[in-house]
């Protein structure tokens, strides 16, 4: 059913404009005069100030790897993650790990592990499909280079982007 | 040829008025591209502050390409040259399905109008015995409307000429934008005519200097610096101020200020009358199709058509350069100067409002413009002729 709107009628006043527009110019000279002396501006100076503290715990900022309590690389080269990756951005070389190593009985590890962040869309799928937990996206989200060889995170700076994780992680938390 | 001599050619008459009339346009011009891109920084600035924002803050000194470890911000000042370096630099597209002849005439039509009106604004009273109008013509008022309604043409052409629908809605809506208000404009400067008995611009300003602004009702009669050590005399000019005929005469020029300063902001295309250019609607409107110089000729020859509305508010309603008390240019090339600065500090005051009302008010629809043009202040403006006579009539007899 069609709702009919009636228009409001207007006094003599209001039609000649004028005493809305004066309203709006004290409204507006209100806060030109306030921002004159530097109150009230809410603009946040970016590369200076951040927002860093309040970004929430399910954040997804750049995907890191992460070591275990022990110092232990928790990733196993599966490549699940290569897989499912939607922009291809991650690169595994997987490598068996050395029989006099500690963590012998763990198989394997990766040689070296890429992700081009020129590439990567911050989907959150590799975290999702890692099934040892290694791989998480933390609230880095300035990844800047010049060229497109600096925007490739190496195994090196991923894990130290990542840094470690400690006890049991509820990946599956909706809120995570 | 000894210094002599040549000192002897440049102040013949007619040499003197030729070449000080070149100095008075170029330094003019400069000045006047100069205010533009302060006004678009005043726009940039004031908007944010009215949207509790900081505006551009940054580009100032840059002391990290000279080497050095930190910038200069400088407040910002710095966005008044890098706006027009950008513009400058940039690739200047024609699209292809253009008219490429009436394309390139077009930003020329636009920016030129507001230039040529700045010709007949008295700018200044006299700087060394040199009046500080570039033309003193006797059709002053005229001449400004005669030149400033050719910028509608500029804008039309541009609309038809990119070949796209958005830039030709653009381009109509300036053209019947222009007869609404154009009609209500012309008429609403006839009272002062009446009032002041002449055309000219600089005589408009002497009757403003001797019986005040017109849209101040009293003003002190025959009020000077020199007064204020004779109490007698100035008690004596406050009294001779007080006319009856100024305070009915006020209403009309009222009407007729409150009219003409709001067909300015149509005729400059501000909002709330900037339809032709309706960025929410039209993308762009006339200049959609436009990048690069050829896009900062429309945007000089709209901040110039603000500045020269605003000079032509000042000339004819606010008393132009004159402020009470201060002397003229006769007195000394310094009160010369204080006139220039006077002038100068009135039309920024009108810049200033305009960006104030643009960042005020939301834009007219287009019906509710020609509305108010045709059966608003067509008819008020009219009457306004008829009530001035009367008063004139009526106290005069």
């Amino acid at each position: 059913m069609a709702i009919v709107v009636n228009r409001p009628k207007l006094t003599t006043a209001e039609k000649f404009y004028l005493p809305a527009i004066f309203a709006g110019l004290a409204i507006t000279w209100k806060h030109l005069k306030r921002a004159l002396f530097n109150k009230g501006i809410v603009t946040m100076q970016y590369p200076e100030e951040k927002w860093d503290a309040n970004l929430p715990a399910w954040y997804r900022g750049a995907p890191t790897l992460v070591v275990d309590e022990n110092g232990r690389e928790k990733c196993v080269s599966c490549q699940l993650c290569e897989f499912i990756c939607p922009p291809r951005a991650i690169t595994i070389k997987p490598m068996e790990i050395p029989e006099n190593d500690p963590w012998r009985k763990v198989e394997k590890r990766p040689e070296a592990f890429d992700i081009d962040m020129a590439r990567c869309i911050y989907c959150g799928l590799c975290e999702e499909v890692c099934p040892e937990e290694a791989i998480f996206l933390r609230k880095d989200y300035s990844i800047t280079g010049l060229n497109r060889a600096e925007m490739v995170h190496d195994k090196e700076t991923l894990y130290k982007l990542g840094g470690v994780m400690k006890g049991l992680t509820f990946k599956w938390n909706e809120l995570k | 040829m000894d210094t002599a001599l040549i000192l002897h050619f440049l102040t013949t008459p007619l040499v003197f008025l030729i070449w000080t009339t070149f100095l008075k346009t170029f330094i003019l011009l400069n000045v006047v591209l100069g205010v533009v891109s302060v006004t678009v920084f005043a726009e940039r600035k004031v908007s944010a502050f009215i949207q509790d924002r900081t505006g551009p803050n940054r580009v100032g000194i840059p002391m990290t390409l000279l080497g050095g470890k930190k910038d200069i911000p400088f407040w910002g000042l710095g966005q008044m040259i890098a706006d027009p370096v950008k513009l400058l630099t940039k690739e200047n597209f024609v699209p292809a399905g253009v008219n490429k002849f009436f394309f390139w005439l077009a930003p020329k039509l636009v920016l030129l109008p507001p230039l040529l009106v700045l010709a007949v604004l008295p700018f200044g009273s006299s700087l060394f015995g040199v009046e500080m109008t570039i033309a003193n013509i006797n059709a002053g008022v005229l001449f400004i409307f005669a030149v400033t309604s050719l910028s509608v043409y500029g804008i039309t052409i541009a609309g038809w000429a990119s070949n796209s629908k958005f830039p030709f809605i653009g381009g109509i809506r300036s053209s019947s934008q222009m007869i609404s208000y154009e009609l209500a404009l012309g008429l609403s400067i006839i009272p002062i005519f009446m009032v002041c008995g002449t055309l000219n611009i600089n005589e408009i300003i002497d009757w403003q200097i001797k019986n005040g602004w017109l849209v101040a009702p009293y003003w002190p009669h025959g009020f000077s610096l020199g007064q204020l050590l004779h109490p007698h005399d100035l008690i004596h000019s406050l009294v001779a101020g007080v006319s009856l005929e100024r305070f009915l005469l006020w209403i009309p020029l009222m009407i007729s200020f409150v009219i003409f300063l709001v067909s300015i902001f149509a005729e400059t295309n501000r909002l709330p009358f900037d339809l032709p250019e309706a960025e929410q609607e039209l993308v762009g409107g006339y200049h959609t199709e436009y990048s690069s110089m050829n896009f900062a000729s429309f945007f000089l020859g709209e901040y110039a058509a603000m500045f020269a509305g605003s000079g032509a508010i000042v000339s004819i309603f606010l008393g132009g350069w004159s402020l009470p008390i201060i002397p003229d240019g006769s007195q000394g090339w310094f009160w010369g100067l204080v006139n220039i600065g006077v002038w100068f500090a009135k039309v920024s005051v009108i810049l200033l409002f305009m960006i104030w009302i643009r960042w005020t008010l939301p834009r007219f629809r287009y019906d509710q413009l020609m509305k108010l043009g045709w059966l608003g202040f067509f008819p008020i403006a009219l009457f306004n002729i008829f009530l001035t006579a009367v008063i004139l009539a009526v106290v005069h007899h």
